[in-house]
């Protein structure tokens, strides 16, 4: 559980290596002396040094295998990390931005997206949701994306697959309510990270870093959805509502 | 689940600072032998609940010390039956689910009142055996476990013990008293009573021009056997720990103006008053705050007054306000109590210049002197001086709390597990010297642990 001023003392991250789940660990690992971390990821250089930088805050930290595509090293996983003792934040943080053209043009690259940002995410919720019910307690920070909103020309299948995890989740946080778990649904625009590397920023882009301040302000004030940067809730306000023939020809 | 016809219902549950939220399947047991018949078929059932089992009483714990997360929680609420009552010799026997309310509004007409009342009548007697709360006359009478004379345990087994402060079990009694929760479920308890002729009290306030004033105040002899101060939280500089200080004792019947001696027991002490709705955010912030402790300090006579007041109003002022904890909006708030030593008047003034200086405000500040502790393993009071303060949760506030902890814990103080909700295990162990015990005698009366709470959890008690 976290404590009455937001101190958890475990930490379960599923893409372990993403620069937002990091920035998240970083943030908690200084409210909370010796914070226990399972870093989730595929082994390999990058899970390496993200173990050996949270180690190096003060972290207990467990690496553990996770492949974004399969479901049963999903399981794996969840059951790992319960087995170091309550998971008090999870942060589903994995995911593939994809090509959009051909994306929308291979039915490989097209699911593979599927897979990554809507199957997987959704297996780790209901896995999550177990040990939430089974813990009575539990916060589950899950990664959308403004695209999930509105999605462009440029990103409707990505947008369609965070869409249907972000619909996932919000409906998440009202089934784990009664069993004292709190989901969070996080909606970033353009963060520059690993993931958006070589792409041309979007107006208000933003960065990891301020992703992780907003994750970790929303869970203390217990809200369940969170825009990054602030502004951008207004403007999705807007864009959503859009007529199509006006949304088409904005310059997004 | 259904255990013995006794449904537990899923139910999400916080202490009084309404902070650090878990769910448990929450039943409410009809009477002690419920309790024991309960236990035990849990066992006999051949499948305890994972997470364990907790009583709970009235919730006025601060923090998570009657929670437990994803177990089962006991509403002991049920049990509230006043057993018997012997008025020439004192002794009340109750069931644990009573609350002092209920106990004092009993037993003032008979002219008796209790050693020991918290400063809310809304706890239930298991809970105030549990937390070895204390009062105003604790530097004279102890705290709340020093007055109970036997106490029925239902232990891991689901059998029920009956354990008094000195004879057989005595041992596991100053584990129970104090020992929040841990150690069973207390189900009954006979409790010792003092003579009240009326239901007043006779009450001299006082103003303090600062702390050391203050200190100075609360270090004199003093005849009356109840003292305490409310301090200004937020006052700097030369006027820092200006407080009003109230003393005073059970007014007898000639203390008491005509009009009051009609009907000198009668309890006007405040049934459920006026309730404070939810709120989607605090009331309080530095404004307000100091608007309020300036006004209350000038509420108080600038010179020294005695009069004679209702006993719920001296006592439990707060208690005419239905859910006042919600005036600090939706993320809660902490109380922070601790006690240092008598000679640590240093540490104590530095923790009030810690909290002043903050820019947190708290508005409830108590500050006391306290007497000798109990034998209670895990009891909180302890010669010295006590304060308590009340923050709501806000940007900060951990790294207030650390700053203290290292004033407390360098002059070998405590903070009370009562009213805590943040606190880690190591300061705990360090706090607590006699940890090692409780959980040896923990060990035996419940080797498998069963009793557990998300506060034995966080601290690993």
């Amino acid at each position: 559980m976290l404590d009455a001023t937001g101190r958890p003392r475990s930490l379960f991250l599923l893409g372990g290596t993403s620069d937002i789940a990091l920035a998240v660990a970083e943030r908690y690992a200084a409210r909370t002396p010796g914070l226990r971390v399972v870093l989730a990821a595929r082994p390999g250089e990058r899970r390496d040094a993200a173990v050996g930088r949270l180690g190096d805050l003060g972290c207990e930290v467990h690496a553990v295998d996770l492949e974004a595509r399969s479901v049963e090293s999903h399981q794996d996983a969840v059951r790992a990390a319960a087995g170091h003792g309550d998971i008090d934040v999870a942060v589903v943080a994995y995911g593939l931005l994809g090509d959009n053209e051909r994306a929308w043009t291979d039915v490989a690259a097209g699911t593979e997206l599927a897979e990554v940002n809507f199957v997987g995410p959704l297996a780790a919720g209901i896995l999550l949701g177990e040990q939430v019910r089974r813990q009575g307690h539990g916060i589950v920070v899950a990664l959308s994306s403004v695209a999930a909103e509105r999605p462009r020309r440029s990103n409707f299948v990505y947008g369609a697959t965070k869409a249907g995890a972000d619909a996932f989740f919000t409906g998440l946080g009202e089934a784990l309510r009664e069993h004292g778990g709190h989901v969070l649904v996080v909606r970033p625009g353009f963060v520059r990270s690993k993931m958006t590397a070589g792409l041309e920023p979007a107006p208000l882009a933003t960065d990891p870093g301020r992703v992780a301040d907003a994750v970790l302000a929303a869970v203390d004030a217990r809200r369940e959805q969170v825009w990054v940067p602030g502004a951008m809730r207004g403007v999705m306000v807007v864009l959503r509502h859009l007529p199509r023939p006006v949304f088409r020809r904005l310059p997004i | 689940m259904s255990v013995l016809g006794v449904d537990p219902q899923r139910r999400t549950l916080t202490g009084w600072g309404r902070t650090a939220p878990s769910a448990a399947d929450v039943a409410v047991p009809p009477g002690p032998d419920g309790v024991a018949a309960l236990i035990a078929s849990l066992r006999t059932g051949g499948d305890p609940p994972a997470r364990g089992v907790l009583a709970r009483g009235l919730g006025r714990s601060y923090g998570d010390a009657a929670q437990n997360a994803g177990g089962l929680v006991l509403d002991m609420t049920g049990c509230d039956r006043i057993l018997s009552i012997d008025v020439d010799r004192g002794v009340v026997r109750v069931e644990a689910g009573v609350s002092i309310d209920t106990l004092t509004r009993t037993l003032l007409p008979l002219g008796l009142w209790l050693p020991v009342v918290p400063g809310t009548r809304q706890v239930t007697v298991g809970g105030a055996i549990a937390a070895d709360v204390h009062g105003k006359n604790h530097h004279v009478s102890g705290s709340f476990g020093d007055h109970v004379l036997a106490l029925d345990l239902v232990t891991a087994d689901g059998a029920l013990r009956t354990l008094t402060p000195d004879g057989p079990g005595a041992e596991a009694f100053w584990a129970t008293v104090g020992g929040m929760g841990l150690t069973g479920v207390v189900v009954r308890a006979t409790l010792s009573c003092v003579p009240a002729q009326t239901a007043y009290a006779v009450v001299r306030t006082e103003r303090a021009r600062d702390l050391d004033h203050l200190l100075e105040l609360l270090a004199e002899d003093d005849p009356d056997p109840y003292s305490v101060a409310w301090f200004d939280a937020l006052a700097r500089g030369p006027r820092m720990g200006r407080a009003v200080l109230t003393r005073g004792r059970l007014a007898r019947l000639d203390d008491l103006p005509a009009r009051l001696a009609k009907r000198p027991t009668a309890f006007g002490g405040g049934g459920p008053g006026p309730g404070v709705p939810p709120m989607p955010y605090g009331l309080l912030n530095r404004a307000t705050g100091r608007a309020f402790n300036e006004l209350w300090f000038r509420k108080a006579p600038a010179r020294p007054t005695t009069d004679v007041q209702p006993l719920g109003a001296f006592f439990q002022p707060l208690d005419g306000v239905r859910d006042w904890n919600r005036v600090y909006g939706p993320r809660g708030f902490c109380q922070y109590q601790f006690v240092v030593p008598p000679s640590e008047t240093e540490a104590f003034r530095r923790a009030v210049a810690l909290i002043a200086d903050s820019g947190h405000p708290s508005c409830l500040n108590v500050l006391k002197r306290m007497g000798e502790s109990s034998p209670g393993l895990l009891s909180f009071p302890a010669p010295g001086w006590t304060l308590a303060v009340d923050l709501p949760v806000g940007p900060g506030l951990d790294r207030l709390f650390h700053r203290l902890d290292d004033v407390v814990l360098g002059a070998g103080g405590r903070v009370y597990l009562a009213k805590d909700a943040r606190l880690g295990p190591d300061a705990v162990e360090a706090m607590y010297p006699r940890l090692a015990e409780f959980r040896a005698a923990r060990r035996v009366l419940d080797p498998e642990g069963l009793f557990v709470s998300d506060l034995a959890r966080r601290v690993l008690l």
